[in-house]
């Protein structure tokens, strides 16, 4: 049996690591609620812009954005991941890998190749390692509260190889943020937009309502006065939309990030009270034993003299 | 009663202004727009400056986009779409090239990341030599 003070000191050492994720987890908790507040803050624009698009989409207009035209053939697929930049988050990030990865490997089985576009160190850490994937930009530390303009390098990065034609397919990977104890891989479509149509009007027949609250406003054949002209405007309501999704995309993760690491602390916090439990009670036994063996040996001797 | 229209301002990170208005007036690309209720659909981006909302009750409120951003006309809304921060093209292009550089970095980066790692572990590796031969040499004192 190990010795009182081996087992003293392990219980210590569990102590002070319950300290630290005791710490972690309080953290998180208190800033989940603002990573929410600010999901909220944005959902109008978000919906306004889904409104806007739902509204272009619909305007009888002769020009043709590439963002609007399905290309037949597929060469090469963008995925732009969202993922954290610190650990100790439970398994989000690797559930969100895990789900990307099948995808991914079903394009390359067809012959696809893949370019990735990284936000988040664990994202970069990840695919930088990965076989047959290109890493086209990345960007990290978008902090506790992500701006729109930090966002705007890569997104351009994605979009332009888009629009240059080396990609014919962009899909966006985040962590959907369900509630405190469920965060829901998610891989979206977001180019070209037709694709998103369909799985827009996948969603609706399911039920969900993620994209409710898009409905016909028009009935007749109309279009837009466009100042300056269709090509500018739409290009430019476009990469909005693009922008505004993403950034979405991004607080989710980040109000996800916080929920993953708190429910991940807690459960750590509860197993370094069950080991401090279970130590302590072998320390007692062993104290208990000695004390016994002690007292026997004093006994044996007297009873010898 | 007077008709008036819905008009919606919200920028990236919270929404800014809502309600109904009789007037709006907005600095487009193109100019100076008015737009009363039943204006014909319109899209077009907004320069940087003020969008000036009149409201049923006659009031007037300024709103200022500092950022530029999209207006969208519909008969009975109006949208605006505000740029949280001032853009241009130069500035994208900046934060692309930022972007892309960043990725060569993290793939220049994978073999000193090997390193690390292997120094990290000879590192361990010495301390615990330290520390069996500091426990050695109290033991040799006793």
């Amino acid at each position: 049996m190990a010795s009182g003070r081996e087992i003293k000191t392990k219980i210590k050492s569990t102590q002070n690591m319950r300290k630290v994720t005791r710490a972690l987890e309080m953290v998180s908790a208190s800033k989940i609620r603002r990573a929410q507040d600010l999901m909220k803050a944005s959902r109008p624009y978000a919906r306004a812009m889904r409104k806007v698009i739902a509204h272009v989409a619909q305007a009888s207009t002769d020009f043709t954005h590439p963002f609007l035209v399905e290309r037949e053939q597929v060469k090469r697929v963008g995925f732009v991941v969202v993922s954290t930049d610190r650990g100790l988050c439970g398994g989000l990030n690797s559930n969100l890998f895990r789900r990307l990865l099948p995808a991914i490997r079903e394009w390359q089985d067809k012959g696809v190749e893949i370019d990735v576009v990284a936000i988040g160190q664990k994202a970069v850490q990840f695919f930088r390692r990965l076989k047959g994937v290109n890493l086209l930009g990345s960007v990290t530390h978008l902090g506790e509260k992500p701006k729109v303009e930090q966002l705007v390098g890569v997104i351009k990065v994605a979009m332009d190889a888009y629009t240059d034609g080396k990609l014919d397919r962009l899909f966006l990977a985040y962590n959907d943020f369900v509630n405190t104890m469920t965060q829901k891989p998610t891989v979206d479509a977001l180019l070209p937009l037709p694709l998103v149509a369909s799985e827009l009007a996948a969603h609706q027949a399911s039920g969900e309502s993620a994209y409710a609250g898009i409905k016909l406003e028009q009935t007749h054949d109309w279009d837009y006065i466009y100042e300056p002209d269709a090509g500018t405007v739409l290009g430019h309501v476009l990469n909005r939309y693009i922008e505004s999704v993403v950034y979405q995309a991004a607080l989710e993760n980040l109000a996800s990030e916080h929920a993953a690491r708190m429910v991940a602390m807690k459960s750590a916090s509860d197993n370094a009270n069950k080991v401090i439990g279970e130590l302590t009670l072998i320390y007692n036994k062993a104290r208990q034993a000695a004390i016994t063996q002690e007292i026997s040996e004093i006994v044996g001797g007297a009873s010898a003299v | 009663m007077t008709h008036t229209i819905r008009v919606d301002v919200v920028s990236a990170e919270s929404e800014i202004y809502s309600g109904e208005a009789t007037l709006v007036v907005a600095t487009g690309e193109l100019g100076e727009l008015g737009i009363t209720p039943r204006h014909a659909p319109l899209i077009t981006r907004l320069k940087p400056g003020k969008v000036v909302v009149t409201e049923a009750s006659g009031e007037k409120v300024d709103i200022s986009i500092t950022g530029g951003g999209i207006l969208e006309v519909q008969p009975q809304v109006v949208t605006v779409l505000a740029d949280s921060a001032i853009r241009s093209a130069d500035i994208d292009e900046a934060a692309a090239l930022e972007a892309k550089r960043q990725a060569e970095e993290a793939l220049a980066n994978r073999t000193d990341a090997m390193e690390i790692a292997e120094a990290q572990a000879k590192l361990a590796e010495a301390i615990t030599q330290l520390q069996a031969l500091e426990r050695l040499r109290r033991t040799l004192k006793h």
